[in-house]
């Protein structure tokens, strides 16, 4: 690396960091001050008013109306960025998927109706719908299983540290790992785990994620995806666990249940609120994977997901329709699990 | 009975059946088969990066040829994997200490504004009181769920193209290039955080108790003051949860740099490089093992230092748009 391009990155990010001193600090003294200023002129004011006879009543509704801008003002950086940032193109690729390719042209509902027609597209559909089935079901299930295996152990913090790892490394990064673990030579010593342990019970090695019977490529991508996504429901499970009650678990015990109706009838129904927000959460972080099938894949021998073909579509094929319409599909389809989020928390609330 | 020592209860709780019905269950499922079958578990969830870790010190010739597991019956180890991937000439070889430094310019800013901007609405949306505050507070949480890939063309355009209404032009293009596009990044990665970075900066500044404020306020303090001097110290640990999440996102992201950033040297992170680098030499595993390693260990470092508050913050909050 150049020496002047160090320097030219240092300097953006000095940059960075001076703007944000300014910005911020700017802001928290303008708070400080224009207030101090108002309150100084109405203190007057009031003096004035309490000399003239007293007016209450306005001088309260006016210090409503300041608390009013004052909030505003808090609120502005904040609302500012989330509308330019995300509520107006949220809305421009909602118009944008009613558009041909290049935006010149008005075409309806024919970017929806392509989805839907054409058949890699569908496969992309029917893809995506196994993942969001698969990981949030594998990986629920195993971080319940170790929550409860890990509880009271003698090393659980350590082993409890073991599963969450993953959780910091990026999905490029896991990407590598897998691919690693799948990899495949054809003649000589395999360098992958899975075809070393697939040849020392007497198989062939066999090319893992271009394998000719697709379903099976896609679910070894599944497969990091629950290797990640495992320690998050493990960590929150376990806390769900640790917090029963127990005086619940004494009385199911003095009614003598056995210890496998006690895990279905105590166990499950007192975590099941954070059983719905683990299986939730994964849903909608499944949804959108896109880091991993690019970084092992790239979609290709039928592997590709709806996030994916949404990037290929508007970046490299410059298909903006197209893939503004895919976009708006995968935001169709979080509505109705965030619906179902917030009616149970309305419940929960309630009960 | 009232001289137990110490030692003695150890032993009649140690004696006792378990607790907790997680340890029950697990007396249950035979200790024996549970503790073989979270073994299994955790080697699943360490080997394949320990093998990635243990390769990336092994020479170019062995790692194309045989397998990791063969270095204890073989044990070389060398640095050239490390030294090729991040000093390299060739353009082949990654280069990827140069990627390292984009990664930390990128991620420093973005984790500083969305954390100050969140915080300053937070407070006003839990102790400002003005018209139309819940539905606020309900609008920016709703946002949560906008997948971020709603917003990649528009936010594109608006930077390379601005925005003009009509022939009018009502914002000019940002037209950066080279190191310029870290501000494009930087804007990108602070509107993204900031829904999650409200509701859970929420979550804690309302559960603040209101005598504190109110104490404050009768003293003579602003809103301004209150929020630097009895808000900000009181969420120090909500503010660490939310860096380390923030930090992770970003230093992790692929999607947003890959468009926002691009792939030239001048500003992409490491992921957008060794995604490039899997893609177009995804057989030359000397290089992906210790450019992998090179992208894991800072996070990593930062997970394993402050996991206490990462947990935290996933207990308290845990839905990110």
């Amino acid at each position: 690396m150049e020496f002047e391009d160090f320097a030219l990155k240092l300097t953006m990010l000095l940059y960075g960091v001076i703007g944000f001193v300014v910005v911020v600090g700017g802001l928290l003294l303008l708070l400080d001050v224009v207030p101090n200023y108002f309150a100084r002129r109405r203190e007057a004011a009031l003096v004035a008013a309490s000399l003239g006879g007293g007016d209450a009543p306005v001088a309260r509704r006016a210090r409503k109306h300041r608390e009013g801008l004052l909030g505003l003002a808090f609120l502005l950086p904040a609302l500012l960025l989330l509308l330019i940032g995300l509520v107006i193109p949220a809305i421009r690729t909602i118009i944008l998927s009613l558009f041909n390719g290049n935006g010149s042209a008005f075409v309806g509902l024919d970017n929806y109706g392509w989805i839907f027609q054409e058949n890699d597209i569908v496969r992309v559909l029917l893809n995506t719908a196994g993942w969001v089935i698969l990981v949030p079901l594998l990986a629920t299930s195993v971080g319940l299983l170790y929550a409860v295996m890990v509880d009271r152990a003698r090393f659980e913090a350590v082993a409890k540290s073991l599963i969450f790892l993953p959780m910091a490394i990026s999905f490029v990064g896991a990407g590598i790992i897998w691919r690693f673990v799948y990899a495949y030579r054809g003649e000589g010593d395999q360098i992958g785990l899975l075809n070393w342990l697939w040849v020392s019970v007497g198989g062939t090695p066999q090319q893992w994620l271009n394998i000719d019977r697709p379903p099976l490529n896609t679910f070894l991508l599944i497969v990091v995806m629950v290797w990640i996504q495992a320690g998050f429901a493990m960590v929150i499970l376990s806390a769900a666990i640790k917090a029963i009650p127990s005086d619940i678990v004494e009385a199911a015990r003095l009614d003598g249940v056995t210890p496998w109706q006690m895990f279905w009838r105590v166990t499950l129904p007192s975590i099941r609120p954070a059983l719905i927000v683990v299986v939730v959460t994964i849903t909608i972080g499944t949804m959108k994977i896109f880091d991993i099938v690019r970084t092992m894949t790239n979609g290709n021998f039928d592997t590709n997901v709806v996030a994916l073909e949404m990037y290929n579509q508007a970046f490299r094929y410059q298909e903006a329709g197209h893939g503004s319409a895919l976009a708006v599909v995968l935001f169709v389809l979080v509505i109705p699990i965030v619906i179902f989020q917030i009616r149970n928390l309305r419940r929960q609330r309630e009960g | 009975m009232t001289t137990t020592t110490p030692v003695l209860a150890g032993q009649a709780t140690a004696e006792q059946p378990p607790r907790t019905m997680a340890g029950r269950v697990r007396k249950r499922l035979n200790s024996r088969t549970a503790t073989a079958v979270s073994i299994i578990i955790a080697l699943i969830w360490t080997v394949p990066t320990f093998g990635l870790f243990l390769s990336s010190f092994r020479p170019e010739d062995d790692i194309k040829q045989t397998g990791w597991w063969t270095f204890f019956t073989n044990p070389q180890l060398t640095l050239d994997n490390y030294n090729q991937v991040l000093f390299g000439r060739s353009s082949s070889s990654g280069q990827l200490a140069n990627f390292f430094v984009n990664s930390i310019v990128i991620t420093i800013p973005s984790v500083l504004f969305p954390i100050a901007f969140a915080a300053l609405a937070a407070y006003a949306l839990s102790w400002i009181n003005f018209r139309g505050r819940d539905w606020l507070y309900i609008g920016v949480f709703a946002l949560q769920i906008v997948p971020l890939q709603m917003a990649l063309v528009p936010l594109l355009s608006f930077f390379s193209r601005g925005v003009s209404l009509g022939g009018i032009t009502l914002l000019p293009a940002w037209d950066l290039d080279n190191e310029g596009k870290f501000v494009q990044v930087w804007f990108a990665h602070t509107c993204f955080a900031l829904p999650f970075a409200v509701f859970l900066l929420h979550n804690f500044i309302s559960q603040l108790p209101g005598e504190l404020m109110e104490a404050a306020r009768v003293d003579g303090a602003g809103h301004s003051k209150i929020f630097r001097s009895v808000v900000l110290p009181l969420i120090t640990p909500a503010l660490a949860s939310l860096a380390i999440f923030q930090f992770l996102w970003v230093w992790n992201d692929l999607l947003v740099a890959l468009i926002f950033a691009g792939g030239g040297r001048e500003v992409a992170p490491l992921t957008v490089r060794l995604a490039e680098l899997a893609g177009t030499r995804g057989g030359e595993w000397q290089r992906l093992t210790a450019g992998a390693f090179v992208s894991i260990v800072v996070p990593m470092i930062v997970f394993l230092s402050l996991q206490r508050y990462f947990v935290r913050g996933l207990l308290t909050g845990s839905v990110k748009g």
